[in-house]
């Protein structure tokens, strides 16, 4: 039923959107025009190849054709002096050549939306636009914001890059690694925005989780040297290869222990891995290459029982010194009570409430650890004070459902009286 | 481009006689490099908020009364207006300024046509 040429432009947009945006704000300086003139290409693209044939090189023709449309543009905009500058820069010089050697421009484009400068949301948004090519409606359904707001959001955030004067260009190598950093950081904002929303079947949202695969794929094969963007795509693959066994049909989350396993997505695992091998042999272990390298212990583990959890409890202490976090601290004190038994992790979590005084996971992990040495009552008053503290409905329902279950069951004598 | 740099911080942190030295060596070793890179236009640390009288004009009428605009934590202690290059050497150059590790930069590009 789906016309090839159709079906060729739905493919160039998904693999080539990115690339000629980013050309053309290079050309013209112009970040709406260049939406606006690639949006065109692709409406061209769509009358014209059924009837010519695709092109061979679709990149190619929807750049030259993006291009053709923004010159048209400018003349026929002459008077305006804004327009004017655009089309001297358009038929100015080329850029010098990037010292760092690389010359696509969507490593421009990315550095420019994820600058510190702009707020982190904005980062985010900018860079599903003008990158992947999801519309201002799509952004906003994904974020649960209103289409005006998120519009809005976009603007200023464009004219921020004009008005303030914010560089199209990759970093100087003085700044590349704090600034690849910011990259990643909005890059693993938009994935764990996709891994916690789970609120009712939408199946008009994008699945942000496998956009941010998406793009940490392009970044990859951008800086195909950089261990930490490897480790990134590692981490981001392992995690995603739960993502059909993390909750049953009710919406319940389900605990890692108690999943599926044969229902992971034994390719996912398997890409991650050889991507967190690459990065790991290239000898500068980082915090994604670190977390990556954890969930490596919980995707190879045929059973729950076969966790190699000191490992895991090791690879948490080198992670707590990269990046000391009290988030870091809780799951480290989970997995040395995996390890080392449930008071072992009590008395490390001891230490953990000034830091965290209103995140649920900590009490509910101690309902846990409670749980497990069969301290009923007390891990019943844990569950409900984390019930106070859960906003989510999956969490509630997860907290909820543990408190039911020990409400039916004896308290175990404490071996010590 | 061209910006101003607001130079922020609080008017009345209580410095020991040591460490207003080096912090006035450290701005005028600042000034000395900025205009040397021709970056530098015009610049000038400003008398405290004591001094500054705020005047507003409503319907023909001159109101005049003492002190800052409004009251807060920090206050404009001086600036500095810049000519460079985008907002990534304006950056630079703020962090530079030894204010930043006490105080706050605020770096806004002029209104320019």
């Amino acid at each position: 039923m789906t016309d090839p040429a159709e079906a060729a432009v739905a493919a160039a947009f998904h693999n080539e959107w990115g690339r000629v945006v980013a050309t053309l704000i290079r050309m013209t300086g112009d970040w709406d025009l260049a939406e606006e003139c690639t949006q065109e290409a692709f409406t061209r693209a769509l009358e014209r190849w059924p009837n010519d044939g695709v092109p061979d090189r679709p990149g190619a023709w929807l750049t030259t054709a993006a291009r053709n449309h923004a010159l048209n543009r400018i003349r026929r905009g002459r008077t305006e002096h804004a327009k004017l500058r655009e089309w001297d820069t358009m038929n100015g010089p080329q850029d010098p050549p990037d010292p760092s050697g690389i010359t696509d421009d969507r490593l421009r484009l990315i550095f420019t939306c994820c600058h510190p400068a702009l707020p982190i949301e904005a980062r985010v948004a900018l860079t599903l636009r003008t990158l992947l090519g999801l519309t201002t409606a799509e952004i906003a359904r994904a974020f649960l914001v209103a289409e005006p707001a998120m519009a809005q959001r976009l603007v200023r955030a464009k004219r921020k890059i004009r008005d303030a004067g914010i560089p199209y260009r990759i970093p100087p190598a003085h700044l590349l690694p704090q600034r690849t950093a910011s990259v990643l950081g909005v890059v693993y904002l938009l994935f764990n925005e996709g891994y916690a929303a789970t609120e009712g079947p939408d199946p008009l949202r994008v699945d942000l989780c496998a956009e941010a695969i998406r793009l940490t794929r392009v970044l990859h094969g951008l800086m195909p040297d950089d261990p930490e963007i490897t480790g990134l795509l590692a981490l981001l693959l392992l995690q995603h290869s739960r993502r059909t066994t993390r909750q049953n049909p009710a919406g319940e989350l389900i605990p890692l222990e108690d999943q599926d396993r044969t229902r992971w997505d034994h390719t996912s695992i398997t890409e991650g891995i050889a991507h967190l091998n690459n990065a790991l042999n290239q000898g500068t272990p980082g915090p994604y290459q670190i977390q990556a390298a954890i969930a490596a212990c919980h995707a190879t583990a045929r059973t729950p029982a076969d966790t190699d959890w000191p490992q895991i409890a090791a690879l948490y202490d080198r992670l707590a010194d990269l990046t000391p976090s009290p988030i870091v601290h809780l799951n480290r004190a989970v997995a040395v009570a995996m390890a080392n038994g449930p008071e072992a992790g009590l008395a490390l979590l001891q230490n953990l409430e000034a830091d965290l005084p209103d995140y649920h996971l900590l009490p509910a992990t101690r309902a846990d650890l409670l749980r497990r040495l069969g301290h009923h009552k007390a891990a019943a008053t844990a569950y409900r004070e984390a019930l106070t503290l859960a906003r989510t409905t999956p969490d509630r329902r997860y907290l909820t459902h543990r408190l039911n279950e020990l409400t039916h069951v004896p308290e175990r004598p404490d071996p010590r009286t | 481009m061209k910006y101003m740099m607001l130079i922020c911080g609080d008017e009345n942190a209580e410095l020991t006689a040591d460490e207003l030295a080096v912090l006035e060596e450290d701005t005028i070793d600042w000034v000395e490099k900025m205009d040397a890179r021709s970056v530098r236009k015009l610049g000038s640390r400003l008398r405290p908020t004591d001094t500054a009288t705020t005047i507003r004009v409503r319907d023909g009428e001159t109101l005049m009364s003492d002190g800052p605009f409004t009251e807060t934590k920090e206050q404009i202690l001086g600036f500095d207006l810049i000519e460079c290059a985008d907002l990534e050497e304006a950056l630079e150059i703020a962090s530079k300024h030894p204010t930043a590790q006490r105080g706050s930069i605020e770096v806004r590009p002029l209104w320019e046509e």
